[in-house]
């Protein structure tokens, strides 16, 4: 189909023979495709890229030295059902590329993580500054570089960290954080205010880094599927789905059509119960309580079920390599249908009350604006994306199974401030609704799992899964003795936050909560 | 305003009776208060909750602490944004690197007296992802803790339970 191989024929007809296409060991959704080019035109590549209107969706490195290599830099391209995966190589002495800041907004963070973890440059790129990595660390600390030890007790040194200033006549910063007032994940962030009005706002992350990806390396491809369920706990299947996805991919093994189905069943109850509790969460950011109390009802009921037909509140650890470890019988079949009706006329009954309280819709509206073509310009994915106008959703566009029968409608609203936010959860609620039930009508018989035996050596997998906030990207490559060589994980949130940034100019700090709470990115995901 | 009086009628009560704590969900360690003292907590109990690098589902179940179902403000227990109020530290994680500062001086910032409950697998001993360059062997080798509350994550009443049980009440109230 001419629509799945627009970047690459860019790719090809500016690069000719300098491309070279590299064999894609396994791709779930399988039009991934990856090519390899010089590293002095790596930054070209994504010129050529941002022509098509392709965004960046991922950038990282792998230390290749198992293979007798220097360093691999790879970014990861998207364009509708297209997905490109360009890469260089570096070696060890000289570990430079040129940067694709100039391009893509994207890479500011992609690429000073890299070098903060991994000790690759990116030439060009405008800011110096480590991230993840805080300040009070020994600055040639690699952690992800194979020669590094991961139980190394890496000494506190002295650092400074440069924020950001901006100066004026009654301009003052206020500084919140790491530890915030509520029960949530920790973060840093930096106000520039002139009275109440926000002029600038600086994130600094890394808080809840505990060193994710480098401890995959240590752990077996069957274990590992526990560590990929708590990247980012609240997204535990989502997540384990894309390790295990790319995985399987690397591996070529076809997963039991009855594993994906329930796959499905259980990502789309991860939705529902997110986005219930994220509505009456930013509810209660505006200060109405009531709608925070009703949707916790509802959310622990979903809860309750889960632990009553998976063993598990938040259905963690059921999708394993190879398939799931759980099944649903037709009386539990009969209890998840029966329970979402009983959901459905409570969840629209709470809707009406949000749409028809005024107080409430007067704070959520044109607060925290993210303008479409910003948000197209940043590269955001998921919920955020979708409220900003961006028609995303890997679910539609990549249609792994079983999407490819149950057709999800695909969901966007073009406001992009607090209330679209909300309105775009409330109207995937609505559809995973729809979708569950698609889901248990259609679920194939069979077996739950097979087999998933570990990739060849050197195979490298790769899979994009729709979690509840948004494209997640997994990417898994097997060392020389078919063990874990690398794992890289970009959950939503490492492309979402920067544009919080953005979205919150011109609001005034009260408002902050609210527009944060509304955009609900992971920490834990963010850090690793 | 009527859909909303409405629909608090019809929503009732919904808050459960807390079920015994089970075996096994919390070990007592360390330093614990003069029974005295774990008398004038009773009633009232602050928290401070701080996560030092949780994957975010100890979070979650904590959250649904104060869902209406279990209702921990029943038992005189509620949730703080300041450390000057709290008599607990409630903390999740293996303790990150670059959260140790931080959960240090939360703790430091309490008055005394008080306790520190440390919540989930990894709070522990590091869980599942393990000690390493980047995380602290437990939350004990930080500050001082008084319970630890396993699972991961822990439910909502284990955490409630264990909770409870670190200021030496049993889940009836007493
Ligand atoms: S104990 Fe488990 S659920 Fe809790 S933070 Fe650790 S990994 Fe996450």
């Amino acid at each position: 189909m001419k629509d799945q191989s627009i970047l690459k024929d860019a790719l090809v007809a500016a690069f000719g023979d300098a491309a070279a296409s590299v064999r894609v060991e396994g791709a779930r959704p399988s039009i991934a495709a990856m090519f390899c080019v010089p590293v002095a035109r790596f930054a070209e590549a994504g010129k050529v890229m941002k022509a098509c209107d392709a965004r960046l969706a991922a950038e990282w490195a792998v230390d290749e030295t198992v293979f007798g290599g220097g360093f691999g830099i790879m970014a990861l391209y998207g364009k509708g059902v297209e997905l490109l995966l360009i890469e260089c190589a570096v070696p060890h002495e000289a570990p430079v590329f040129p940067s694709l800041t100039g391009n893509y907004l994207a890479a500011w963070r992609f690429e000073r993580q890299m070098r903060s973890l991994m000790g690759v440059e990116s030439a060009g790129h405008p800011d110096a500054r480590p991230w993840i990595k805080h300040e009070d660390w020994p600055p040639e600390a690699y952690p992800l570089r194979k020669a590094f030890d991961a139980k190394t007790r890496l000494a506190r040194v002295q650092g400074e960290y440069k924020w950001v200033r901006a100066e004026g006549e009654g301009v003052y910063e206020i500084a919140v954080g790491p530890v915030h007032a509520g029960i949530i994940e920790p973060g840093h962030f930096r106000f520039q205010a002139v009275g109440e009005d926000i002029i600038n706002l600086e994130e600094r992350l890394g808080y809840v880094h505990k060193g994710i990806e480098k401890r995959f390396e240590s752990m077996t491809w069957a274990a590992a599927s526990r560590l990929a369920g708590r990247v980012s706990g609240d997204t535990t299947v989502a997540h384990a789905t894309g390790y295990c996805t790319a995985l399987e991919a690397a591996a070529g093994c076809e997963v039991p059509a009855r594993a994906a189905w329930l796959r499905a069943l259980l990502l789309e109850r991860e939705r529902i119960a997110n986005h219930v509790g994220d509505i009456g969460a930013i509810s209660n950011d505006a200060a109405f309580t009531f709608l925070l109390y009703q949707t916790a009802i509802l959310r622990e009921r979903l809860l309750r079920t889960n632990q009553a037909i998976f063993g598990h509140r938040l259905t963690m650890d059921i999708v394993m390599p190879g398939g799931v470890n759980a099944d649903i019988t037709l009386e539990a079949a009969r209890v998840i249908s029966g329970e979402l009706t009983e959901f459905s006329a409570e969840f629209e009954r709470l809707v009406a009350i949000y749409e028809e309280t005024p107080s409430l819709e007067d704070r959520t509206c044109n607060a925290g604006v993210l303008a479409p073509p910003l948000a197209k310009e940043m590269g955001v994915v998921g919920i955020v994306a979708r409220a900003s106008n961006q028609p995303l959703d890997a679910r539609v566009q990549q249609a792994y199974p079983p999407y490819d029968v149950i057709a999800p409608k695909l969901i966007r609203c073009g406001d992009g401030d607090v209330n679209a936010r909300i309105q775009v959860r409330i109207d995937e609620v609505r559809e995973s609704i729809r979708l569950i039930r698609a889901i248990i009508d259609g679920m194939p018989e069979g077996p739950l799992a097979v087999d998933c035996p570990a990739p060849r050596p050197g195979a490298t997998g790769i899979s994009v899964v729709e979690g509840w906030r948004g494209e997640i990207v997994w990417w898994v490559q097997a060392g020389p003795g078919s063990e874990i060589n690398r794992v890289m994980v970009r959950d939503p949130s490492s492309v979402n936050w920067l544009a919080l940034e953005q979205a919150i100019k011109g609001n005034i700090v009260p408002d902050f909560p609210l527009c944060n709470k509304s955009f609900n990115q992971s920490y834990s995901g963010n850090d690793l | 305003m009527l859909r909303i009086l409405h629909q608090i009628w019809r929503t009732g009560v919904v808050t459960e009776p807390l079920p015994p704590l089970e075996e096994g969900r919390v070990t007592l360690a360390g330093e614990r208060l003069e029974e005295e003292i774990l008398k004038r907590f009773r009633g009232s109990l602050t928290i401070r909750f701080v996560d030092a690098g949780s994957c975010n589902a100890c979070e979650l179940e904590i959250t649904a602490v104060n869902n209406p179902f279990y209702d921990c403000e029943r038992f005189g227990i509620h949730f703080t944004a300041s450390p000057r109020f709290a008599d607990m530290l409630l903390v999740t994680g293996p303790v990150a690197r670059n959260m140790e500062v931080a959960l240090r001086r939360t703790y430091d910032a309490m008055p005394g007296p008080k306790l520190v409950v440390a919540v989930g697998d990894c709070a522990y001993d590091c869980g599942v992802f393990g000690e390493s360059y980047a995380t602290v062997k437990s939350v004990s080798d930080v500050v001082p803790v008084s319970a630890f509350i396993h699972g991961c994550p822990p439910p909502p009443a284990a955490i409630l339970g264990g909770i409870m049980a670190a200021i030496g009440k049993d889940g009836a109230g007493r």
